[in-house]
């Protein structure tokens, strides 16, 4: 852009230069584009001053500001977490006090008393700080339009990570609703290196002034990171992702460094390394473990210890992936594979948070596909290239539950909030009869069977606005607000045992450890042991909601592994990536000896892939026949490849008998020859992997899918069909909550095109059954289908066997189960 | 149901005696010398009384929901139990139908119910003898919806009521309790509706399309079988039969 003369007034440079700070360009950027009343995104990779950039423009607004200037409600910043708004409002205050400035800061979260909320309305501070979901409560107060007829600017911190979700469509309905009810507003996006912001552009002004784009504005990378590949100093396995070979070696690195944060991808992948990491730990270094699940409290000591620097290491999950720099990192460690080249960005960054000095990181591969892909995301990180997020289509629960909100505030015409919704970027191409159908459901439920009119919750009054019933419905927005679906989780509470009376569990009085999802309680029986919170625990029974357990004697092996895979799939660009790297031996150089040589041999066993091949193999082995091929779209992709491969494989009469998936591949087996029938039958191979598997296949077994429950479940809660459960609330008990797997059953064979199916649907073509990209991969495979029938297992194809009967598939296969438990009944009457 | 691919997505510790007998009869019970068909729906068929029996089908259980706390769940719930009813009755044919108590979910359920609904409830009456006992969800509902009603029936040797009475005549069938039961192993776990039962009573499974479950661990089954009691889980394929020792709590 046109270089645009400074404006930063001489207060303002004169603190700067007492900090030994120089303003920075896109700083200045940002504050020209401000003060010409212009939205802009401002894209900087971490370090680079980029929240200092954001409220720069509020802070020189506010001190040129007259004393006796009318006060109000100047710069709304919004993040993603929480803790984040406390953490810059924290920030702020430096600039402030050291300027000198007039202003009031306050922060706005679930934790806020009441009193101060209602003052905040009353009185407004200047900026205010706060999360979507917040935003989403104050646009629904009545006295919404006063507190925000004067807002200047809204700041979105993270916006990259905020819009992928359906807390971005909340949020982008929030920003409507706000551009609205000040004309004025100008909206600035924080966000970390993206590979095409086009998407987060169009998601800061409204769409229906096509005029009006946001600016970009670009920081100047700074220092590239020093990124390494742990090397291995023995052979990694094949598949599996706890990376033991490895402890030493973070143990190393931990004992060389200040502090140190080991990035994980799943919660039992953070208990087993920190586990690992206690055994070597001979130094009794201070080795913490931060994950979602652990109680909120001990997550706050764990915070506050990285803060002080009493740390000297941090195992973690995703929880410390955003923006709070809660230590003196100088080192990242990346347990497993990276997932996607953003993620290892964002991850890479929390060391070192000074944009002219490199951040140092090491990637720990766990198998040797790891390593691969290790090496795609270090080549990613080199070029600086970044993974893409998908654009959303906004989603029809969120809608809803927004529509509800807007009923609340004091009502809305049908076509202004129709008109209002679609300025949303993600809701820009909806239909009025979409929308309409979505206001139908919030008032009455949206069944054919008109059945609730008379409950109605939202009433259109004789004045043409639509508005709420009653207080107790606006009441259940309130409470049941927000796009977050903890799974249902219970609490993990340390029983006491009474002394002198050995297995006698007293249940109250202990501590509490922390949640573990319902789902894996409900496999749990009495005696079972896992690894939680850092130590073995015996599992003793559930009482009321609460998990009781004691600790498990010494040297106990935890019996009952969780899911072991990766949380995250592997994203789309660092797929390809990996597919390139295999199919060309010149780049092989850069691997190590033990996968090159890997390589090598499943070139000379069987043939590698081109990048836009699909490779299938077929072998036999002990009895039976297995088909496997290496799509690498990620496991949620190839499971829902395997649900559907296996239904054909089954109607082609070839009895399948199951399959397993991991990040790569597939592998179905059975009981007949698949590579009989293949050389027997032309173009087979290639209808068995025709893109109409996406049709009347995927329908037929979405239908019966588990995964399609839960993610229907997920829907009806934000849609508000069915009341979110509240931690700390008791179960209600059976009589008032029906299962949500009924309701679905119900629904879908009374009414199929109901909204919260479609929306379930639309969910899974993204989310847990990534329907999109298998799509994209039956696509692009066509015509370019390598079959090799071999006479064994090959090198590639031993990764994926590896998963088979480690795997479980969510809810499916009941009857086995049953039948087993049978048969010990039997054996108990024969015996 | 595709029980038949179902089976096959699990993997592959299935060991082949264990695999399903998709044709396996419809387990029968000697219950004071009555032979008592448990039927994959959760129905219990009386061959010798040409009796059907249904517990619990909570009628209109979707708009008791809506009528009290405005949560708007689908409205089919009546037209799918009854959708349920109407094959197990067209299966058997039975001369005389024994809903055992709970039909409605609440004494204003028959008011709420659709037109159609009602008409369903008529057709299903045609021709035989139906008798509504009285459960404690529905004992203010007692006309208007065809039929007799009891508190207790007795058909043969058997004494079909509502609510088990601990300690109750031997030959007793009961609703209320909605019994499921939970089979967990190697890390995975499956809860289904059942019947349970020992020597002397049986205690049937909620046919209601909403109903929930109460685990047959729950204290409230030790007091009906204190010696003991063996769960006819409702599979997908067929009914399994599992005793006191693999159920789980939950």
């Amino acid at each position: 852009m046109s270089a645009p003369s400074p404006a930063l007034p001489p207060d303002f440079l004169r603190w700067f230069a007492s900090r030994g700070w120089q303003p920075r360009r896109h700083q200045l950027d940002l504050l020209a584009a401000a003060q010409a009343g212009r939205s802009a995104l401002l894209v900087a990779p971490t370090g680079a001053g980029k929240t200092l950039a954001g409220f720069l423009p509020t802070l020189v607004d506010l001190a040129g500001r007259k004393r006796s200037a009318t006060s109000g409600l100047h710069t709304l910043y919004i993040s993603p977490l929480k803790a984040l708004a406390v953490d810059i409002a924290r920030n702020l205050e430096a600039p402030v006090a050291g300027l000198g400035l007039p202003i009031r800061i306050e922060t706005r979260t679930g934790d806020t008393p009441a009193h101060k909320r209602s003052r905040q309305i009353a009185r407004p501070p200047d900026i205010l700080l706060t999360t979507p979901e917040q935003l989403a409560l104050l646009i629904a107060h009545r006295e919404a339009e006063a507190v925000f007829a004067g807002l200047r600017r809204v700041v979105l911190d993270e916006l990259h990570a905020l819009v992928t979700s359906k807390r971005g469509d909340l949020l982008s309905l929030g920003l409507a609703r706000l551009h609205r009810l000040a004309p004025g507003l100008a909206a600035t996006g924080l966000s970390a290196t993206v590979r095409e912001p086009e998407a987060l552009l169009r998601y800061l002004v409204p769409r229906t002034e096509a005029a009006r784009e946001a600016d970009l504005i670009v920081a100047a990378g700074g220092a590239k990171p020093d990124l390494r590949l742990l090397e291995a100093s023995r052979r990694l396995p094949l598949a599996g992702h706890t990376a033991w070979q490895a402890m030493p070696a973070i143990y190393d690195l931990i004992r060389q460094h200040r502090m140190v944060l080991v990035f994980v991808n799943t919660r039992l992948q953070a208990e087993y390394t920190f586990q690992e990491l206690w055994k070597l730990n001979e130094d009794a270094l201070p080795i913490a473990l931060h994950h979602g699940s652990l109680d909120a409290t001990q997550r706050r000591r764990v915070e506050a210890a990285m803060a002080e620097g009493r740390l000297r290491a941090v195992v973690c999950t995703a929880t410390l992936d955003l923006g709070i720099d809660w230590g003196d990192v100088d080192l990242v460690v990346n347990v497993g594979a990276p997932k996607g080249a953003s993620r290892i960005m964002q991850r890479i960054g929390r060391a070192n948070h000074r944009m002219d000095e490199p951040s140092k990181a090491y990637l720990v591969p766990a198998n040797r596909f790891e390593i691969l892909e290790c090496r795609a995301a270090l080549d990613a990180v080199e070029e600086a290239a970044q993974d893409t997020p998908d654009a959303r289509l906004g989603a029809p629960d969120v809608l809803a539950q927004h529509v509800l909100g807007m009923a609340c505030a004091g009502g809305f015409a049908l076509e202004d909030l129709y008109d209002e919704v679609r300025s949303a970027a993600p809701y820009a191409d909806l239909p009025y009869e979409e929308f309409e159908q979505v206001v139908d459901f919030v008032a009455t439920g949206g069944y054919a069977l008109r059945a609730y009119e008379r409950f109605a919750k939202i009433l259109r009054g004789p004045d043409g606005l639509w508005r709420v019933r009653d207080a107790r419905t606006a009441q259940q927005y309130r409470m049941n607000l927000g796009t977050i679906i903890e799974s249902t989780t219970v609490k993990v509470r340390l029983a006491r045992s009474v002394r002198g009376r050995p297995g006698t569990i007293l249940p109250a009085g202990g501590r509490v450890l922390g949640e573990i999802e319902e789902d894996f309680a409900e496999t749990l029986t009495v005696g079972d042991t896992f690894l939680f919170a850092g130590e073995v625990l015996r599992f003793e029974g559930l009482h009321e909601d609460e998990a009781l357990v004691t600790r498990g004697p010494p040297g106990t092996d935890p019996a009952i592994p969780s899911y072991a895979g990766s949380k995250f799939p592997l994203s789309t660009f660092l797929a390809a990536r990996v597919r390139d790297l295999i199919a060309d031996p010149f780049a092989w150089d850069r691997l190590p000896a033990q996968v090159s040589d890997y390589l090598l041999q499943q070139r000379r066993r069987s043939i590698l892939p081109g990048p836009r091949d699909l490779l299938v193999e077929t072998f036999p082995r002990a009895k039976r026949h297995y088909l496997t091929c290496f799509p690498f779209e990620g496991r949620l992709a190839h499971q829902t490849l395997g649900m559907l491969l296996t239904r054909r494989l089954e109607r082609a009469g070839l009895r399948p008998l199951g399959f397993a998936a991991n990040d790569y591949g597939l592998a179905v087996f059975g009981t007949r020859d698949v590579a009989e029938r293949i050389g027997r039958e032309p173009g087979f191979l290639d209808r068995l992997f025709a893109e109409d598997m996406l049709g009347d296949d995927l329908e037929a077994w979405l239908d019966e899918s588990a995964m399609m429950k839960r993610t229907f479940r997920q829907c009806a809660v934000i849609a508000g069909l069915i009341e979110r459960r509240h931690p700390g609330q008791r179960k209600t008990g059976r009589q008032v909550t029906i299962s949500t797997d009924l309701i679905y059953d119900v629904l879908r064979k009374h009414q199929p095109d109901h909204l919260l199916l479609r929306a379930a649907r639309q969910d899974a073509a993204t989310g847990l059954l990534d329907v999109r990209r298998l799509g994209m991969m039956l696509s692009r495979i066509q015509g370019r289908i390598i079959h090799k029938a071999l006479d064994r297992v090959s090198p590639l194809s031993v990764n994926v066997m590896l998963e088979i009967g480690r795997e479980r598939v969510y809810g499916e296969g009941a009857d086995e189960i049953l039948a087993e438990a049978e048969a010990a009944l039997l054996d108990e009457a024969l015996a | 149901m595709s029980q038949g691919t179902r089976a096959r997505e699990d993997d592959t510790t299935v060991t082949p005696a264990l695999k399903l007998e998709k044709t396996r009869k419809t387990p029968t019970l000697t219950l004071a010398g009555e032979a008592l068909t448990l039927d994959l729906s959760g129905a219990l068929w009386l061959e010798a009384h040409r009796t059907l029996v249904v517990s619990d089908l909570h009628l209109e259980k979707g708009s008791a929901f809506a009528a009290r706390s405005g949560q708007f769940l689908p409205p089919y719930d009546t037209r799918e139990t009854l959708a349920c009813l109407h094959e197990v009755v067209a299966r058997f044919d039975p001369a005389c139908v024994v809903a055992l108590g709970d039909s409605f979910h609440d004494a204003g359920g028959p008011g709420r119910m659709d037109e159609g609904d009602r008409a369903l409830i008529a057709a299903l009456q045609e021709g035989r003898d139906w008798v509504w006992i009285s459960g404690n969800h529905d004992r203010a509902v007692q006309d208007g919806v065809g039929g007799r009603f009891a508190d207790t029936l007795a058909v043969g040797g058997l004494t079909l009521r509502h609510e088990p009475v601990p300690g109750g005549a031997p030959g007793e069938v009961a609703g209320h309790l909605h019994p499921v039961g939970k089979v967990a192993m190697r890390g995975r776990a499956v809860r289904r509706r059942c019947f349970v039962g020992d020597a002397g009573r049986l205690v049937m499974p909620a046919f209601g399309a909403y109903t929930g479950g109460l685990n047959v661990r729950s204290p409230a089954f030790d007091a009906l079988f204190p010696d003991g009691l063996t769960a006819h889980l409702l599979g997908d394929g067929r009914l399994f039969a599992i005793g006191r020792a693999m159920l789980a709590r939950d």
